[in-house]
């Protein structure tokens, strides 16, 4: 095949996928962006398939077709809500095609020594490898499968780097070898990596898990990318490279949105205060989410003459204009359908809504966004932090479903805590507070959120959607 | 036997090639990034979970490599390996592209 008629198809490919990437900035341009980058991957297949002479034609045919057709129905039948897992799981099956890909590639590579692809064969592997364990694993945690609390073993960090090193001990010895002992070397490389993606994410959860997705969603990338070396494929190298600069974005991100450095979630160093007394040696288990016992105090009982929903009414009709501050206890509820409802109602009685998206209020970046959307909301009504944090000062009223960490002002006041310096929404400086939480417990840190003693907040603990269906049912039943 | 020659033949070629051919892979993938950062930078937050989802479809551009297997004789072992991989692939692309669709045909302006 001539080379440059090779590298000038090559180009067209990126250049549509590049095209398809500017135009990921509304909603319906994403949309085409999406479809020319499929119709690129598309047409860099019929390349392959009409330049090479592809052996045993009926295998690859099966597998395409079982591949696709598995892909399709999974893709179609999978809800919202589960959309974080389902993307780990398919950064999952990227890992094993990369690896597998490597894999066959190494051993049929008769080079001694090490020259580049033989490096980077090693790295795709490996790359691959631990892209699939730690996706499985997230995504069992995302979809709720493994339940387990995040996991931290005893010398947890000395486990991830001695693999490490194991990892790149393997693959120095492997270079050297040849024909079957290269096989058995290569199966054990997978296998220490596949361990180390096991033992790199068990240790993260709850919050932690928007991280761990975007950064499996650049090794997958970065995975593709070193696949692509060893093939000398440019179309591998390109697009691997580029997810991998995606994966990096959102992971930087997320991290800033969280006031987190990346090492500390992956060592899993954690800022020891009094707000954190929980043990990590010796097979605890961390309990993230149950941190309880630490603000035992109870809440500052409302009035007893005025009843918290009787309240919360009045303050709804009293507002002019109201910002929701949706958080992941709303999407555990299932109660996006409810919150949008209620705010439809408010609009119809002429007040102005918005929603306040902070950047980790959902399993993964952006899925907040994705799950109002589901509920009929508005795009132009979901704002960014930074867009509306000056606005809540001229609020009537914030309402928060199922957010606490994101809302909680101690991260501005106290040091030395999880949440210290994390950007938060300022809806304590709202005029009126609802809060619509399960309880009154503190978030994931487990630091005690002040705003739920403050005078201005009305609390209305209980199911989120319970909560809002008795806020319609009154809304209504009194206008 | 003819195909792991041919092979061969290509390796060598390679060989000759390789400081050009290398130096062609680097800056593929330092522009890739560079361009891609750019890019993706731009992309607004309420459009990052779509964003994932078709990078992560993207990502399996691997199924071009696991093509690729099948392009010499591949032994018995190569073979399972390479159709799994197709197969992984296949799913990871075809699922990615039809999920990310999926979503962005959920987001809606009432106000245009």
């Amino acid at each position: 095949m001539n080379n440059w008629f090779e590298l000038v198809i090559d180009l067209i490919i990126i250049l549509i996928f590049l095209g398809g990437f500017t135009r990921f900035r509304t909603p319906k341009g994403a949309r085409q962006g999406n479809f020319s980058a499929a119709f690129a991957l598309a047409l860099a297949v019929v390349v392959i398939i009409t330049s090479y002479r592809i052996m045993q034609p009926h295998i690859v045919i099966l597998a395409l077709l079982i591949g696709s057709a598995l892909g399709w129905l999974v893709a179609m039948r999978v809800n919202m809500i589960q959309i974080p897992a389902m993307v780990a799981f398919q950064h999952g099956a990227g890992g094993i095609a990369a690896f597998l890909v490597s894999f066959i590639e190494l051993t049929r590579n008769t080079l001694p020594g090490f020259g580049v692809e033989k490096i980077s064969g090693f790295l795709g592997l490996a790359i691959g490898a631990l892209t699939f364990s730690g996706s499985m694993i997230a995504s069992g945690k995302l979809a709720n499968i493994i339940k387990k609390p995040p996991l931290v073993l005893p010398m947890h960090s000395h486990i991830t780097i001695g693999l490490l090193i194991l990892i790149v001990l393997t693959g120095y010895f492997t270079g050297y070898l040849q024909g079957r002992p290269l096989t058995i070397l290569l199966a054990v490389m997978v296998a220490e990596s596949i361990l180390l993606g096991l033992v790199f994410s068990i240790r993260i959860g709850g919050a932690d898990m928007p991280v761990l997705i975007s950064f499996l969603n650049a090794t997958a990338g970065l995975a593709a990318a070193f696949c692509g070396v060893i093939i000398h494929n440019r179309l591998l190298i390109a697009c691997g490279a580029t997810v991998a600069a995606s994966g990096s974005i959102l992971t930087h991100v997320m991290c800033k949105a969280m006031n987190r450095n990346l090492l500390k979630v992956f060592i899993g160093f954690r800022v020891k205060d009094s707000a954190d007394p929980i043990p990590a040696f010796f097979g605890e288990e961390i309990v993230a989410d149950n941190l309880a016992g630490i603000g035992d105090e109870s809440p500052a009982e409302p009035p007893a003459e005025v009843d918290p929903l009787t309240e919360a009414i009045r303050v709804c009709r009293e507002a002019k204009n109201v910002i929701v501050v949706p958080g992941y206890g709303m999407a555990f509820a299932q109660a996006q359908f409810d919150v949008v409802r209620f705010t439809t109602l408010l609009e119809q009685s002429g007040k102005e809504v918005r929603f306040a998206i902070h950047p980790v209020a959902g399993r993964m970046p952006g899925h907040m966004d994705v799950l109002l959307a589901e509920a009929e909301l508005s795009y132009d009504k979901m704002i960014e932090m930074d867009d509306i944090n000056q606005d809540f000062e001229k609020t009537d009223l914030a309402i928060i479903v199922g957010a606490c960490d994101v809302v909680n002002p101690a991260a501005m006041t106290t040091k030395n805590t999880p949440i210290s310096g994390m950007p938060i929404l300022l809806a304590h400086n709202a005029k009126r507070v609802l809060v619509c939480n399960l309880d009154d417990k503190p978030g994931y840190s487990g630091i005690d959120n002040p705003l739920y003693k403050n005078k201005k907040v009305i609390m209305l603990l209980g199911d989120a959607k319970e909560t809002l269906t008795k806020l319609i049912d009154r809304y209504i039943s009194e206008s | 036997m003819q195909a792991h020659a041919r092979q061969w033949v290509k390796l060598t070629e390679f060989n000759k090639t390789v400081m050009s051919e290398l130096l062609i892979m680097l800056s593929v993938f330092i522009l890739s990034i560079i361009i891609g950062y750019l890019l993706i930078s731009k992309v607004p937050p309420l459009l990052h979970t779509p964003l994932m989802s078709m990078t992560n479809a993207i990502s399996a551009v691997t199924i071009l490599g696991a093509l690729l297997v099948f392009a010499v004789v591949p032994d018995i072992p190569d073979t399972v390996f390479g159709a799994l991989a197709i197969a992984l692939a296949a799913f990871n692309v075809v699922g990615g592209f039809t999920i990310t669709e999926r979503m962005l045909k959920l987001f809606k302006n009432k106000k245009e």
